[in-house]
């Protein structure tokens, strides 16, 4: 088959690779129709992430038609599903717990010392992420090996679009879950820091679970557009002192809940000397984590604080003192995607939560490293790249 | 070990010691290194002690081991990976109570002596059981002995740790996790 495969910094290529095959009892295998190049791939491609190896095939927000399966699966040939990023057994403690971002039996064994290692417990499998996270083959590719695929993929209807659904994958629940960990109650004024994917999703979920207000907080004019056309009002960062904004904005009393969706997966998975070494190379080191920091002077006293942005080794000048001097609450965590499919499977279906109107470019696989390119020069306008393995090449 | 263990005014088990005196402190004879590691698994003790006590089924998630010979109901013969091949001794059962645990070591003359017991304790609330496994081994002198307490030694604690995770991912999925893409991929890693 053909796949998009990781070769080292800046150099991901279409090879051709051997076609995935049912391994486990459990596993079922499905033609890819679409499938997604999420910011965090970004990571991948700049070289930040460690245990990548050469050939390494990525992706991990796909969805397509099932055409093989194993003796424990439930899923039948034709159906269409969406895969969840994360790969979760449903049967362990964890995932009774719906902690499917927890589970422990999708990892290999081997693979799981990095975790312990890094933050004291073994982390879950994903797709194409780096062998840290399991070493599983993704989603930019024709084909892939779906384990566990009785308990992980959701069946979508006949008749509804590969766009409409895709992003259940991955950033969908991302920016719910986030709204969700904001405890929102009515009449609150939620605070949002960052207009990607993420955060203009969870400006939407925001606005479902009763939210009065929305700030949304960034920088691109055109993200800041997208996010007013939620509902949301708008600070751009680069015009404003966000903090007195902030205050101004909501009386003097501070925003109930703050979100960092600004996403430090650039600095993820690593020790402070990595995160080092970029903020010396860049910019947003110095930037990204001013984010986390105002959010938490900004919010409210007894407020919350939702952090779905990807954060992977040590933190500088945390404030520790106001989150406690605040009595604040900080939830966080990766998304877990099972839990939220089927309520947001009909959210989308029933028109509540519009998701294609982030797609700004859609590629045939081939054109993989093209989107690749694209993505990651033009933040502004691209705002989200479709692969399609059956489309023409223009 | 119950009573070095009651002696002390420390709950933490032995083997988790800061000073290097948990062999002596288990009274051991056998060996110089002593591991532990504990899993929970979503499983009854009982379910899960019979799955062990078959020695035959241990090869399906033990890494380093080959074959398991059952010689008669408490004997058995090891087959276990080393640099140069493979290398066999016989263990035996020295104790063992129905579903709560089982003491082995190795007869005389053994490459690798070792000797061990991996428990099965009800877990807190529902969540299945503890299952602990405490390996009592002794490096072998000599050439060969070298390059085989290399493979031993090479991190016989973290062996011992994944060894426990394919068994609580086979006992809780019915399958143990692997990456590999096809079948010959899953060949050439579980060769």
């Amino acid at each position: 088959m053909r796949a998009l495969t990781w070769h080292g910094k800046h150099d991901v290529r279409v090879d051709t690779v051997d076609d995935p095959e049912i391994v486990n009892p459990r596993d079922a295998i499905i033609r890819i129709t679409s499938t997604a190049i999420c910011g965090s791939d970004l990571h991948l491609y700049d070289g930040y992430i460690p245990t990548m190896q050469k050939g390494d095939i990525l992706g991990h927000e796909f969805m397509g038609e099932v055409v093989e399966t194993g003796s424990g699966s439930t899923l039948r040939k034709g159906q269409r599903v969406v895969i969840p990023f994360t790969i979760a057994c449903g049967s362990c403690f964890h995932c009774s717990k719906q902690q499917y971002s927890g589970c422990e039996n999708g990892n290999p064994a081997d693979n799981q010392d990095i975790g312990m290692e890094l933050y004291g417990h073994p982390m879950a499998a994903l797709f194409g992420y780096s062998h840290l996270t399991g070493g599983y083959a993704g989603g930019q590719a024709e084909y892939a090996r779906i384990p566990f695929s009785d308990v992980g993929p959701i069946v979508i209807p006949d008749g509804i679009e590969d766009d409409k659904v895709l992003f259940l994958s991955d950033i969908l629940p991302t920016g719910w879950m986030a709204a969700e960990n904001a405890d929102i109650e009515p009449g609150d004024t939620i605070a949002v820091w960052g207009c990607g994917p993420v955060g203009l999703f969870a400006i939407q979920s925001a606005f479902l679970m009763g939210a009065e207000r929305v700030i949304a907080i960034d920088h691109f004019p055109h993200r800041l557009e997208l996010a007013r056309g939620f509902g949301a009002e708008t600070i751009n960062f680069e015009e404003t002192r966000t903090y007195e904004a902030l205050m101004e904005m909501t009386g003097g009393i501070g925003p109930d809940a703050v979100i960092d969706a600004v996403g430090l997966e650039a600095h993820g998975f690593f020790v402070d000397n990595v995160i080092d070494q970029i903020k010396a190379s860049t910019f947003l080191g110095t930037d990204r984590p001013h984010a986390i920091r105002q959010a938490i002077v900004a919010c409210r006293k007894g407020g919350r604080v939702s952090m779905p942005a990807v954060y992977g080794g040590l933190a500088d000048k945390f404030p520790l003192g106001a989150l406690m001097e605040k009595g604040l609450t900080l939830k966080t965590g990766q998304t877990h995607v099972q839990r939220y499919l089927p309520a947001l499977l009909q959210a989308v279906l029933e028109d509540k939560i519009d998701t294609t109107f982030l797609i700004s470019h859609r590629l045939p696989l081939e054109q993989a490293p093209d989107g690749y390119r694209l993505f990651h020069d033009e933040q502004n306008e691209a705002t989200k790249i479709v692969l399609k393995p059956g489309m023409e090449t223009v | 070990m119950d009573d070095a263990q009651s002696r002390r005014e420390n709950d933490a088990p032995l083997y988790t010691a800061k000073h290097d005196d948990a062999p002596r402190l288990l009274a051991s004879d056998k060996g110089s290194n002593v591991i532990g590691c504990t899993v929970t698994i979503a499983r009854q003790r009982e379910e899960l002690y019979t799955y062990w006590r078959d020695f035959s089924n241990l090869p399906r998630f033990m890494d380093n081991v080959v074959r398991v010979d059952l010689l008669d109901e408490r004997r058995s013969r090891w087959v276990v990976k080393a640099p140069a091949g493979t290398v066999e001794w016989d263990s035996e059962i020295v104790d063992e109570r129905d579903g709560e645990f089982i003491e082995w070591t190795s007869v005389a003359g053994a490459d690798v002596p070792n000797s061990g017991r991996i428990e099965f304790r009800d877990a807190p609330g529902d969540r299945g059981t503890f299952v602990t496994a405490i390996i009592d081994y002794d490096p072998p002198a000599g050439m060969i002995g070298k390059l085989i307490a290399k493979m031993f030694q090479r991190e016989p604690a973290i062996q011992a740790r994944r060894d426990l995770r394919r068994f609580k991912q086979l006992m809780e999925t019915g399958e143990i996790a692997t990456a590999a893409r096809n079948r010959r991929q899953y060949e050439e890693e579980t060769a």
